[in-house]
């Protein structure tokens, strides 16, 4: 009872410290954002095709543009403060509108490419160790280098000639069939089936990793004195390996997959563009060469709380599986 | 009476190694009886083979790269080395079990000691779950240990060192095994908590009737224990007898070699010091280290070094003698500016370094050099050694040339060839290699050397080479000498003056003499009375050749 109380109040203070991380965060990408050359107004004088200096002073007028930096800074941060991110101008709409309408499918990308990263990096893991040089271990190792080595976005391509192209078994972009207006268990289909290669792609990258980590890991463990112990005590080696090594040679594997939680939504750019999965990562290229400053600065800030609250949870779980971690 | 039959018989054992080894077998045609209800100790030095023989037993050892290839382990007539696999986990744990070095490494760091002890009981015997639970709950009272429940639900980092090999024992012993095998058991702990370790050993052994087998390297703990002996010298057994025997009358020339080694408890008469005028002081020296903590929680605070004052003649040797986390390190990482204090003076010749800024205390560094305990964590390992001990001399200004040309005569000094300066430090022995830490310390040509605990990490034969090395350049060079040790063994017979520290505080300071004959502090009593084998005074030898060994 004590200990979940401590747990509670470890949450509402590492929360609390996260604000003005957050707000150093906005800060700085306010700042970089502004060193880059161009703004909306010239790129929507540009897309007009012609526009006197006049036009060009007068959208910058509309938009607050010619305001100094400081002023432009404080403004924004005011804004934030009250959970107004600004309004795209690309887009005509409110920039939290958006940004949340593309939350969702980016989660659901990364959640599943992570999940299905860290169980089967793990599972092969366990069993490449377990079959240390033998036929399994060389098979799984040459499979986690090969994937380890290849870009992204050629295994998405590929994937894509394949499944797609060739074998005609799933759809090549986008997350669901809306020509189609599936609606309960066949939409669910629909999107899973949408789902399985960008998933895939996103996590071949982190699985390898994973399942050599795991390997290294679990080959630690197993010389460690706690296992002659076991040993000495009778037990059989498949207690051992369940009952003792996995707990401990899981415990690095959580560490780094929280710490690429950050690496995933930055991989999650490139995937989304080569399927048009229609998540933040897509957006963000968008608005990009758009010049949408507000949005980008938006997803920016959604992202980095979505860190931080992904770290939080895995130090949570960290202090779950490891006793001699304590939350104070 | 009929013959006693052994309850474990090695015969004629043989371990081979991997054939990259620098030597053919770890164990080597050794056999030792072990009969119901007795102790039997086997001493020998790092690498002697004695764990190998010990794993062996059990089958715990990593094969194929190391295996046994001869001989046979009998217990009560089974040979151990021909059982199928699913007997010997059934005799594992319920009728030879374990006890190891380090607890806190041999227990599993996530799982509570009761269940890691509940695994024993459930794997061998099919009772229930609340009698399993009263079983233990009964053993943990047997080896006192405080409040069984709550331990039975701690992790074993909730435990103090001591009471970690309590569980240690409690779950080596919960089946009741006949023959109890431990691996240096007490090796890890602090002197008290080891007085304590051996007399549990001795008395749940006295009550069960277990034959124990006891694998050790100190003899001070043979004299403690011991009912047999047995000495293992490269694999091999070269003396066994009775206790009494072996440890004052031994035979073979290496055991004359390892007990002449041994220090003696009672200080050698020493010389009155030369002058009264202190060279090196400490005056109400404070440090504390605060851990955790930030802008919402104060963290932890220990008090390493509080209020510590001593003095130090010129040529004078302090012994600064205390347990693990006594803060008797702190204060020498103090003396020499390796961390800062937070109050007090350090003066050395009358100017006081404690509170010179980096700049200012550049020219003091020299004339204070350290020894660190670990030989092989000290050195780099990618430099060769030569370069290390001529690093200080060059930058204070030394050409490259000279410094090198003292680093050669310096390692010849210590014992070492010169060629040994463009070597690497693994190809050094340990002793080897705290020779190099010391020549690397003379380099600077210091007026005070600090040793922390320069020697507790080596064999005893080597101990005392490396102790008499120490003794040698400090009269050579006059040498003001700051020794850091937690052996009492050791203080009695390098240091000329002795303070004691407990949770850093000095308890007691004195000559060596007195305090050994009449210690006035409570601490300092419980410390002597638990030194092992202190009613053991290893016999001299005129004829034993101390360097038998390296």
């Amino acid at each position: 009872m004590a200990l979940a109380v401590q747990r509670l109040r470890y949450l509402g203070r590492r929360a609390l410290q996260a604000v003005p991380i957050i707000l150093a965060i906005v800060v700085c990408n306010f700042v970089l954002l502004n060193l880059a050359p161009g703004d909306a107004a010239s790129v929507l004088a540009g897309e007009a095709g012609s526009a006197t200096p006049e036009y060009m002073a007068e959208l910058r007028q509309r938009f607050g543009l010619d305001q100094p930096f400081h002023v432009q800074l404080f403004h924004y941060l005011r804004n934030m403060l009250a959970f107004d991110l600004g309004y795209s101008f690309r887009h005509s709409r409110p920039v939290l509108d958006l940004v949340l309408d593309r939350l969702g499918p980016t989660l659901l990308l990364m959640g599943t490419a992570a999940v299905v990263a860290i169980v089967v990096g793990v599972l092969l893991g366990v069993l490449a160790a377990l079959n240390l040089n033998g036929w399994r271990d060389t098979l799984i190792s040459i499979f986690a280098l090969v994937s380890y080595a290849t870009p992204l976005f050629w295994i998405g391509l590929m994937m894509i000639v394949v499944f797609s192209i060739q074998l005609d078994l799933l759809p090549t972009s986008g997350m669901e069939s809306v020509a189609a207006f599936y609606e309960g268990w066949e939409r669910v289909v629909d999107i899973a089936r949408h789902l399985v290669l960008p998933a895939t792609t996103l996590s071949l990258f982190y699985l390898a990793l994973y399942t050599r980590l795991m390997r290294a890991s679990m080959l630690e463990q197993a010389g460690m004195d706690y296992v002659v112990t076991a040993r000495a005590k009778g037990l059989t080696e498949r207690r051992i390996v369940v009952r003792h090594i996995l707990r401990n040679a899981l415990l690095p594997i959580v560490t780094m997959a929280g710490v690429q939680v950050a690496g995933m939504l930055g991989g999650s750019v490139i995937v989304e563009s080569v399927f048009g999965w229609p998540g933040l990562g897509l957006l963000a290229f968008e608005s990009l060469f758009a010049r949408d400053l507000n949005l980008l600065l938006g997803i920016f800030f959604l992202s980095s709380c979505l860190v931080v609250a992904v770290n939080l949870l895995v130090d949570l779980l960290y202090a779950l599986l490891d006793p001699r971690i304590e939350v104070r | 009476m009929a013959e006693p039959t052994p309850i474990l018989d090695i015969q004629g054992l043989s371990v081979a190694l991997p054939s990259n080894a620098d030597r053919k077998h770890a164990v080597g045609d050794l056999s030792l009886q072990l009969f119901p209800n007795e102790i039997v100790c086997v001493v020998g030095e790092s690498g002697s083979g004695k764990s190998v023989m010990a794993r062996a037993i059990l089958g715990l050892l990593p094969v194929p790269r190391v295996r046994p290839v001869a001989g046979r382990i009998l217990l009560e007539g089974e040979d151990l080395l021909a059982v199928p696999p699913a007997r010997l986990r059934a005799i594992r744990g319920q009728r030879i079990s374990m006890v190891f070095q380090e607890p806190m490494t041999a227990l599993n760091p996530v799982m509570t000691i009761g269940d890691q002890i509940d695994e024993v009981v459930a794997t061998h015997l099919p009772l229930p779950e609340r009698e399993r639970r009263q079983r233990i709950l009964e053993l943990f009272a047997a080896v006192k240990l405080p409040d069984p429940e709550r331990i039975r639900h701690a992790y074993p980092h909730q435990l103090s060192g001591g009471q970690r090999q309590r569980a240690m024992i409690a779950m080596a012993l919960v089946l009741g095994p006949p023959v109890l095998i431990a691996d240096e058991p007490t090796t890890a702990l602090d002197v008290t908590t080891q007085a304590q370790v051996l007399t549990l050993i001795k008395e749940m052994q006295g009550l069960r009737q277990t034959g124990v087998l006891f694998i050790t390297h100190d003899f001070g703990v043979v004299a403690e224990i011991a009912d047999r002996v047995a000495v293992m010298q490269r694999g091999r057994i070269v003396e066994q007898g009775p206790a009494a025997d072996v440890l004052n009358r031994p035979q073979h020339p290496y055991t004359r070699a390892l007990i002449g080694a041994v220090p003696k408890l009672e200080p050698p008469p020493r010389p009155a010091p030369s002058s009264k005028v202190p060279f090196l002081e400490v005056r109400g020296l404070d440090k504390a280290f605060r851990s955790g903590g930030g802008i919402f929680s104060r963290g932890r605070v220990v008090h390493a070094a509080r209020n510590v004052s001593f003095q130090l003649r010129r040529g004078e040797t302090l012994g600064l003698v205390g347990e693990s986390g006594s803060g008797k390190s702190t204060v020498a990482r103090c003396v020499i500016r390796l961390v800062d204090p937070d109050g007090g003076d350090i003066l050395i010749g009358g100017e006081d370094i404690a509170h010179l800024g980096r700049r200012a205390l550049r020219p003091w560094r020299q004339r204070i050099q350290m020894v660190f305990q670990d030989p092989f964590a000290s050195l780099n390992p990618r430099r060769p050694v030569g370069r290390q001990i001529a690093d200080g001399p060059m930058t204070h200004g030394v050409t490259a040339e000279a410094a090198m040309a003292r680093a050669r005569s310096l390692l010849e000094l210590v014992g070492l060839e010169p060629k040994a300066a463009d070597r690497y430090p693994h190809e050094f022995s340990g002793g080897q290699r705290q020779r190099i830490g010391i020549a690397r310390a003379l380099a600077m040509d210091p007026e005070i050397l600090v040793a922390d605990e320069p020697v507790s990490a080596l064999d005893v034969s080597v101990q005392a080479q490396v102790l008499e090395l120490l003794a040698d350049i400090r009269r050579r060079f006059g040498l003001t000498m700051l020794f850091i040790t937690h052996d009492l063994r050791v203080a009695a017979q390098v240091c000329d003056t002795i303070a004691v520290m407990r949770q850093g505080e000095i308890v007691e300071s004195g000559p060596t003499a007195e305090i050994f004959a009449r210690p006035s502090h409570p601490y300092t009593q419980t410390l002597l009375a638990s030194v092992p084998g202190r009613a053991w005074t290893p016999p001299a030898f005129a004829d034993a050749p101390v360097a038998a060994a390296v």
